[in-house]
């Protein structure tokens, strides 16, 4: 009896453990291709929310769009009225009197001066900065210093603004007598402040991006810090310190409640920063505080003028974002 | 060949003149220098701190936080602008974080590495550094005109959700990015498919990064003052809004118009504005700090 009944079960068995594992293999099947309802439920939701993440993504392909477009079409209504030629080359800009002048240079002028005094601060003090929270100071320290150094970067520009006018410039005033209410001088000098943190920040990263065993041959041939911080680091992260460099150019020229409130708003082509004169931003803003009816040519100046510096400040990015790129390809 | 080389070394080997104190004296100089960038940064921030609180501190009271502004500046308050400044907040926030979330999360979890990908990057970098005024322009092409908004409310949130949204989405991505793979690998080995593996793995183990970026990209909102110029916001406003179309001030705006009246009384009230924006701002900070200090130990928890 046992001995007939053990092949019968065993043989029954198999058919059911043969029929499992079809089903098994079926089933897997599906589930790769696809085929089960739950499965396919899983993929559609998937496919849903990648392309509604995409979506939000795409949000600054379009940021950028609109800016190009809104830029792009007010600047093209403008040179319609106004040679560019003139916009180029004439020294004067008076849109808003009765004998008006579409020279852009008081205006560039006015910000390349204000820029270049915040970088003659920024650049020196940021690097040294960033090469004292690099490898001077005890790990400790630096990681004490570098974000109450970076409060600085947080500070709103309108209190800065504050701060040129009510503070710097009556300060600067007693030294030297002849300097206006309004200047590049203090406007520059607090917009160097206002930058050093993003020098010292990126170029403390790049400095910290470089292999410590460089550091350690250096050390090894007798060097002292200086000259390994001199001819090792400073060469190794050049291209970090000059993206950096870039970068605060950028943030200087396209900065505008310091120049509006402490550099004065009367657009004159000048070189002296002791006197008072208008940058591109302060134009914006100027115009923008008035009643300027759309269609008119005060408001096209202002997108005029908002393109240029979109391009200035565009190049700058992307010239920044090059060096960077090519300073990771090296060590990382 | 070695000969002449072993000879040219040993040649030079006495020549050489270690002159280490020299060497180490202008090192010395050279560190003593990289203090003195560092101080003179932090002391012009002390500066600052103190001349603000000196000049804004007489002004501080209920009655200016409580009064709307007003031509004579012993009546002058800020009730407006703080108003305006919380409500462009919480729209700010309510509308940005979700979505600088989703674009951070998608370019690193989701988004393949193709040229699409690369363009969106650049782009998305680029934008973190084009100037706030250029958005104020957007802002008014777009918003303001093109959309009919007016100078209200909502155009001047959307122009600054725009604004920051790069920064959250940059914040987001460092976030996520220093997520160790060893938990999405623990997610796929559950069976959980790419989304659920992030929401319920990676995205709570970013969270604390992620919050930290937004609430430093919020306070760069409040901050802002010339793209809200730029599209139309007032400078002087004696009414709160009760809509989303209505006209609006925020509190940098409404220290920006103090400060360009020639009269001292005018530059106290703005010291006193900034005093209570300082202090807003760091409020937020704080918050950030402690939020991020939590979470964190939530998760190791």
């Amino acid at each position: 009896m046992a001995m007939d009944s053990a092949p019968e079960a065993a043989y029954t068995s198999t058919t059911a453990h043969l029929a499992a594992v079809a089903e098994r293999q079926e089933r897997i099947r599906r589930t790769l291709e696809g085929g089960l309802a739950q499965d396919r439920r899983r993929r559609v939701r998937e496919g849903v929310i990648t392309s509604s993440l995409f979506l939000a993504a795409a949000i600054s392909v379009l940021t950028t769009a609109g800016i190009i477009y809104t830029l792009g079409i007010e600047t093209f209504h403008f040179f319609q009225r106004v040679s560019i030629v003139d916009f180029l080359t004439d020294t004067q800009w008076t849109p808003l009197f009765t004998e008006k002048h579409f020279g852009i240079a008081p205006l560039a002028v006015a910000t390349l001066l204000v820029s270049s005094i915040a970088m003659l601060v920024s650049l020196p003090l940021g690097l040294l900065a960033a090469i004292g929270l690099a490898e001077y100071l005890p790990l400790r320290l630096a990681r004490v210093i570098k974000p109450i150094l970076e409060i600085l970067a947080g500070v709103p520009t309108v209190v800065y603004g504050y701060f040129a006018l009510l503070f710097v410039t009556p300060l600067l005033q007693r030294f030297i007598p002849n300097l206006q209410v309004f200047n590049a001088l203090s406007a520059g000098l607090v917009m160097g402040i206002m930058i050093l943190p993003l020098v010292a920040s990126l170029s403390q990263d790049a400095m910290l991006a470089v292999p410590q065993s460089l550091r350690e041959a250096a050390y090894a041939l007798g060097a002292t810090k200086l000259e390994v911080v001199w001819r090792v680091i400073l060469p190794a992260s050049l291209s970090g310190i000059v993206a950096s460099f870039i970068l605060a150019v950028s943030r200087a020229v396209g900065e505008t409640m310091i120049v509006v409130i402490a550099m004065g708003n009367t657009p004159r082509l000048s070189f002296n920063p002791l006197e008072q004169m208008q940058a591109m931003t302060a134009y914006i803003v100027q115009v923008s505080l008035g009643d300027t009816p759309h269609g008119t040519l005060e408001y096209q100046t202002i997108f005029a003028v908002g393109a240029t510096l979109f391009l200035i400040t565009m190049v700058l990015n992307l010239l920044s974002f090059r060096l960077l790129r090519r300073f990771r390809e090296i060590y990382q | 060949m070695t000969g002449t080389q072993l000879r040219t070394t040993v040649g030079t080997d006495t020549e050489f003149q270690p002159r280490l104190p020299l060497r180490r004296k202008v090192g010395a100089v050279f560190g003593a220098l990289t203090v003195v960038a560092m101080a003179i940064g932090l002391l012009t921030l002390a500066a600052l701190i103190v001349d603000v609180v000196r000049d804004g501190w007489t002004v501080l009271s209920w009655d200016f936080i409580r009064s709307f502004p007003s031509r004579r500046p012993s009546e002058a308050g800020i009730r407006s602008a703080l108003i305006g400044t919380v409500y462009i907040m919480v729209l700010v926030a309510i509308i940005a974080f979700p979505l600088g979330v989703s674009a951070a999360v998608y370019l690193e979890e989701f988004a393949p590495k193709n040229r699409l990908t690369s363009f969106i990057e650049l782009n998305i970098s680029n934008l973190a550094a084009v100037p706030s005024i250029v958005y104020g322009l957007l802002g008014l092409g777009i918003f303001v005109r093109a959309l009919t908004l007016g100078p209200s409310l909502i155009a001047g949130a959307l122009t600054l959700i725009l604004l920051i949204l790069p920064i959250i989405i940059i914040a987001g991505r460092e976030a996520l990015r220093a997520v160790p793979p060893s938990i999405r690998e623990a997610g796929y080995a559950l069976g959980a498919s790419r989304w659920q593996t992030v929401r319920m793995f990676v995205l709570p183990v970013a969270m604390p990064g992620i919050l930290t970026g937004t609430i430093l990209a919020l306070s760069r909102a409040i901050g802002e003052t010339a793209p809200l110029i730029t599209i139309g916001a007032l400078t002087y406003i004696a009414f709160t809004p009760k809509s989303l179309l209505d006209p609006f001030t925020v509190l940098p705006i409404q220290i920006y118009n103090w400060v360009s009246r020639p009269q001292p009384a005018f530059h106290q009230l703005a010291a006193g504005g900034i005093i209570i924006l300082l202090a807003m701002l760091l409020t937020f900070n704080g918050l950030a700090i402690v939020l991020r200090a939590r979470l964190q130990r939530q998760i190791r928890d």
